[in-house]
């Protein structure tokens, strides 16, 4: 096998370029607005109508709707990743150029990954400035907020692979629904593994083996946590982050098998 | 080879090795985060603030919670634990957003008003989880035996059970019994055989298994006190006619004080000890017993209990 054949080349930054040019294109950043004035409206309330807890809701607030806004996004550009590009037509330009099924793939994760990341950047800001405006000050502790944030990533990336792997084969429509379905379920994860346990015979086997396909988001949310400034061990964050990279390689590479046997004619 | 089948054994061995990883991974997530999940109830531990954070979905979020008190039960009392802290949140958590879910009311009575390491040790908050249950419910007589229950066995409050029972004996279709044991409370309040009845009733109505299951463990702990008393007795009358303790069983039914080897409720000879007293064979498997515990005996920590 030649070492040239699965070196990254070049193909896949233009891909992952054109996949995040095409996001900010399709106006996916101007969520941020609505998130801007999502936390500065917590900001501003939750200071004349609650006492004590004004860090704990725009933590909470703020934190969730980053991982809401990202997955929503995460979901609905990675169904048109590739439908997308076969309705345009635009996919057969692409291949017939020296670009390989696979590159075409590993580069569109890398594109909306990158449209995650950033746009998780500004609003990550926008928590920092609403926790500023409330507390006057940053805590030492705010710095968990930012491992909650990387777990947040963390979560998108998991997301963005499952989503191209199920729009590798299926309509954009169902794999919208699928993506959802498994991020709920994946959300759940622990409660599924627990009962998992405490099953007998041919339901045991079926609910281990569910448990432990489906992604575990459980983990990556540390965010009531982080909002009682709670610290967070290091092995979590390193067996996280571990776990997100090798889940996600392993959705990318059933995307990639799935993609690479489709027939495109 | 060609390109695509390269490709293809790649990616594939990349995806079986990473399925690998991430399962053991997973492993020693759960390790670590073991119980972690619970830890919610620390945070949101209102009920009625997760009922509208649920936005409708409440039915399954309480099924959810059902499960987590189950498992948090039967992880805790395996360990052998002391300390049930989170039982009664997750139980009024589970009731708060169902409150139609019976089988939590009867868990909570059950489990949650026992002294540790049996259950909660909690009674005051399993009688509030009842009373909350029967304004929700008030036509299931299951939940006035259940509180009845409480105060009768762990409160000793027998006015109280008397009055809850003779309550639900008055609801359409009310189980028999409950009038029963409303007219018998005054008059045999403390003794075995009312202790027997109820736990009868339990053993006979639940649908629960783990209910089920701590009944016959109860009944027959009743039954080996009630053997013990009897056989003690015997011998005690043994000697004061030979003037020592016998030997074995045969010589109480040589002298026609027995007919038989007494056995216990799970089939084991009774053990006569050189003093006259008698104890069980195998004590581990009868857990609740008050009497017939061999000397220097330590009961273990609580174990499941076999299915009945």
């Amino acid at each position: 096998m030649s070492l040239r054949m699965m070196t990254p080349r070049i193909p896949i930054f233009h891909i992952a370029s054109n996949t995040f040019r095409e996001a900010v294109r399709d106006r996916v950043l101007y969520n941020l607005i609505v998130f801007a004035l999502l936390m500065s409206g917590a900001a501003v309330l939750v200071g004349q109508i609650s006492i004590g807890i004004e860090r704990l809701v725009v933590i909470n607030l703020g934190l969730t709707a980053v991982s809401l806004f990202g997955t929503v996004i995460a979901i609905f550009i990675g169904i048109g990743l590739v439908s997308k590009e076969i309705e345009k037509r635009t996919l057969y330009t692409v291949l017939s150029r020296p670009v390989r099924r696979w590159e075409f793939i590993v580069g569109k994760f890398f594109g909306l990954a990158g449209t995650l990341a950033v746009n998780t950047f500004f609003m990550a800001i926008g928590v920092f400035a609403g926790l500023l405006y409330v507390s006057h000050h940053f805590q030492k502790q705010d710095g968990w907020v930012l491992v909650a944030l990387y777990f947040i990533i963390l979560q998108f990336l998991i997301i963005t692979t499952l989503t191209l792997f199920l729009s590798s084969f299926s309509s954009p429509l169902l794999s919208a629904v699928f993506a959802f379905a498994l991020f709920v379920i994946g959300s759940f994860a622990e409660d599924l593994r627990g009962f998992a346990g405490i099953t007998h015979g041919l339901t045991r086997w079926l609910a281990t083996g569910a448990a432990y396909l489906v992604p575990n988001f459980s983990a990556l949310n540390v965010i009531s946590s982080v909002a009682h400034a709670q610290s967070i061990p290091e092995q979590l964050i390193l067996y996280n982050s571990a776990y997100a990279l090798i889940y996600a390689t392993m959705a990318i590479c059933a995307a990639v098998l799935v993609f690479e046997r489709r027939n495109l004619k | 080879m060609k390109a695509s089948q390269q490709v293809t054994v790649v990616f594939s061995l990349l995806l079986v090795g990473c399925l690998a990883g991430s399962v053991l991974l997973l492993r020693r997530l759960d390790q670590m985060r073991a119980g972690a999940t619970l830890e919610e109830v620390l945070y949101i531990s209102s009920p009625k603030a997760l009922k509208e954070m649920s936005l409708g979905y409440d039915g399954l979020l309480a099924d959810v919670y059902w499960t987590r008190a189950v498992q948090y039960f039967g992880s805790k009392h395996h360990e052998g634990a002391h300390a049930f802290d989170l039982l009664a949140p997750l139980l009024e958590i589970t009731t708060t957003l169902d409150p139609h879910l019976l089988t939590a009311y009867e868990y909570g009575a059950n489990f949650l008003a026992p002294k540790p390491p049996n259950g909660g040790g909690m009674p005051e908050r399993a009688i509030q989880l009842q009373e909350f249950g029967i304004r929700n419910n008030p036509s299931e007589w299951r939940l006035y035996y259940n509180e009845g229950f409480i105060r009768y066995m762990d409160l000793k409050d027998y006015a109280g059970a008397a009055e809850v029972f003779a309550r639900g004996a008055r609801v359409p279709n009310a189980h028999p019994f409950l009038a029963v044991l409303a007219g018998k409370m005054a008059e045999h309040a403390g003794d075995q055989q009312m202790a027997r009845m109820m736990w009868s009733t339990s053993y006979q109505t639940t649908k629960d298994n783990n209910v089920h299951a701590n009944a016959a463990a109860h009944l027959r702990a009743l039954q080996v006190d009630e053997d013990v008393t009897n056989l003690e007795a015997l011998t005690g009358r043994y000697q004061q006619q030979t003037g020592h303790f016998p030997a074995s069983f045969s010589e109480l039914q040589a002298v026609g004080l027995l007919r038989g080897t007494p056995v216990d409720p799970l089939g084991h000879t009774y053990k006569l000890m050189p003093d006259g007293r008698v104890a069980v064979r195998v004590p581990d498997d009868l857990p609740f017993i008050q009497k017939g515990t061999p000397p220097g005996y330590v009961a273990p920590a609580p174990k499941f209990l076999p299915a009945d």
